[in-house]
């Protein structure tokens, strides 16, 4: 859960909630942008930034990003922190964790 | 040296190496007097276990693993307390992943879902809350875990679910911060550290100078650390030199993430909903003073705690398991492999203690990265 994944930001999906769409590795996952929101939140969209449980914590410049990135997924982390976002969406559909899934 | 390749780059990891070798023949630390550095955070134990790091720095420095994993610290009687609440009729109880092996004293979040409790792993508190906009007539409870890195995530949903008037949701808070147990590790008279590799993520929050203390009324170094191998061994090379030229400061070797004053929006957040309990107990430190967080009475409503009457310290405390030696462990008295049930009675798949369970505790990370070849060979 401490896991930080960096995500670009590729739409504003509810700015009363201040919500936006990231990519994550080709994954597309709705977070809070709450956190980064000190200016605009159009000015967020293509911005990268570092993802904690859901919510973009700080922006990140992008090169950083995509080395991030690519280390995570050398590692295997990303793949950890892309499973647990499904585990989310998963738990959000009423689906138990672990059928469906070996 | 700003990108990862660059934090990965073995001429300049050689570089580093050498300058802190240089450091320690001038300190004049030895294998048998070496200078005790301690990394708070589990994803430094995690880094320096992963990439070998404890083994590519001179033997005259010892690294300590500090209580920085909130999955390990975790006391017994808080993990009763969520197999409680997510038996309870109508309750959906959500978690991150992390918790769900914890062990309990009857069982854990994992065997309580076996037995059929609805425990849902999620990615996100926001998961959580949007469970409770989906089932108006559940009660959906949210474990929240986790230092000053996750603690913003759980104050902006509650604050959320209260503008939305949410009333079916709550947070079970075990949230806990790192100034306190830094000071308690510092005032106990057997632990005798000589510097740390401060946590990076949670810094992000927090900014820099919730460490003062640790120059300014106990004399130490504390340097702020990235993840990347290169970070950290920059990072104690900055303690190093520290303790060469007779300083004692805070120091921030991951300014390209933590700004020093911390993330505004999340400090207000964390102000804003949760206040300080007098003490919480803390997995083999025991009762810290001011160490743990609970709900403001502004948030009374959506407070599980308040909602489930479950008070804190209601429950009597927990002994660890029989031959359990996690506290030993965090407090750097014993290494992982030196504890009687390290791979033997406590595996990363039947963990005994906490320290085994989550990827971040010291005990897993040793085994996962050598400790199993270790005891193969002992055997």
């Amino acid at each position: 859960m401490c896991l930080g994944i960096p995500g670009q930001i590729v739409s504003i999906t509810d700015a009363g909630r201040q919500m936006g769409m990231a990519e994550v590795s080709g994954v597309r996952r709705e977070v809070s942008l709450a956190p980064v929101a000190d200016r605009p939140l159009e000015a967020l969209v293509g911005e990268w930034v570092l993802i904690h449980v859901g919510f973009a914590m700080a922006v990140i410049d992008e090169h950083e990003a995509q080395e991030t990135l690519i280390a995570l997924r050398e590692l295997g982390e990303a793949q950890e922190a892309l499973e647990q976002m499904a585990e989310g969406d998963r738990a959000l559909a009423g689906v138990h964790a672990g059928e469906g899934t070996a | 040296m700003r990108y990862v390749q660059e934090f990965r780059d073995p001429k300049a990891a050689q570089g580093v190496l050498r300058a802190i070798e240089a450091v320690c023949t001038e300190i004049g630390c030895t294998a048998d007097d070496p200078l005790r550095i301690m990394e708070i955070c589990g994803g430094h134990t995690h880094a320096i276990f992963r990439y070998g790091l404890d083994k590519l720095v001179p033997a005259g420095i010892e690294f300590i693993h500090g209580p920085g994993c909130p999955v390990c610290v975790l006391p017994m009687a808080r993990v009763d307390d969520c197999v409680e609440i997510a038996e309870q009729p109508g309750v959906i109880f959500c978690t991150f992943g992390d918790a769900m092996r914890v062990p309990g004293t009857r069982k854990s979040l994992l065997q309580a879902k076996a037995d059929g409790a609805d425990i849902r792993m999620v990615y996100s508190p926001l998961d959580a809350l949007e469970l409770a906009r989906r089932n108006p007539d559940r009660e959906v409870v949210f474990f929240g875990l986790g230092f000053e890195t996750t603690t913003p995530s759980t104050a902006l949903t509650l604050q959320q679910a209260k503008r939305e008037e949410i009333g079916n949701f709550s947070v079970f808070c075990n949230h806990i911060t790192v100034p306190p147990p830094i000071r308690a590790l510092l005032e106990d008279p057997h632990m005798i550290l000589d510097g740390f590799v401060g946590p990076g993520h949670v810094s992000m929050v927090t900014g820099i100078h919730c460490y003062d203390f640790v120059a300014d009324e106990f004399g130490k170094p504390i340097v702020v650390a990235g993840f990347e191998p290169l970070d950290l061994l920059q990072s104690v090379l900055m303690v190093l030199r520290q303790i060469a030229e007779g300083r004692a400061e805070v120091e921030n070797q991951y300014a390209r993430v933590v700004p020093e004053h911390g993330n505004p929006v999340s400090l207000a957040a964390i102000a804003d909903v949760y206040e300080p309990r007098p003490s919480f107990e803390w997995r083999g430190l025991g009762e810290i003073d001011a160490s743990g967080l609970r709900i403001r009475e502004g948030y009374r409503a959506w407070d599980t705690e308040a909602k489930f009457g479950i008070g804190y310290g209601a429950r009597p405390k927990v002994a660890e398991p029989e031959g359990c030696a996690c506290g030993a462990v965090m407090t750097g008295r014993m290494k992982p492999v030196a504890c009687p049930q390290f791979g033997r009675g406590c595996t990363p798949d039947t963990p005994l203690g906490a320290l085994m369970v989550s990827s971040e505790g010291a005990c897993a990370a040793y085994w996962t990265y050598g400790g199993a070849r270790a005891v193969a060979a002992a055997e």
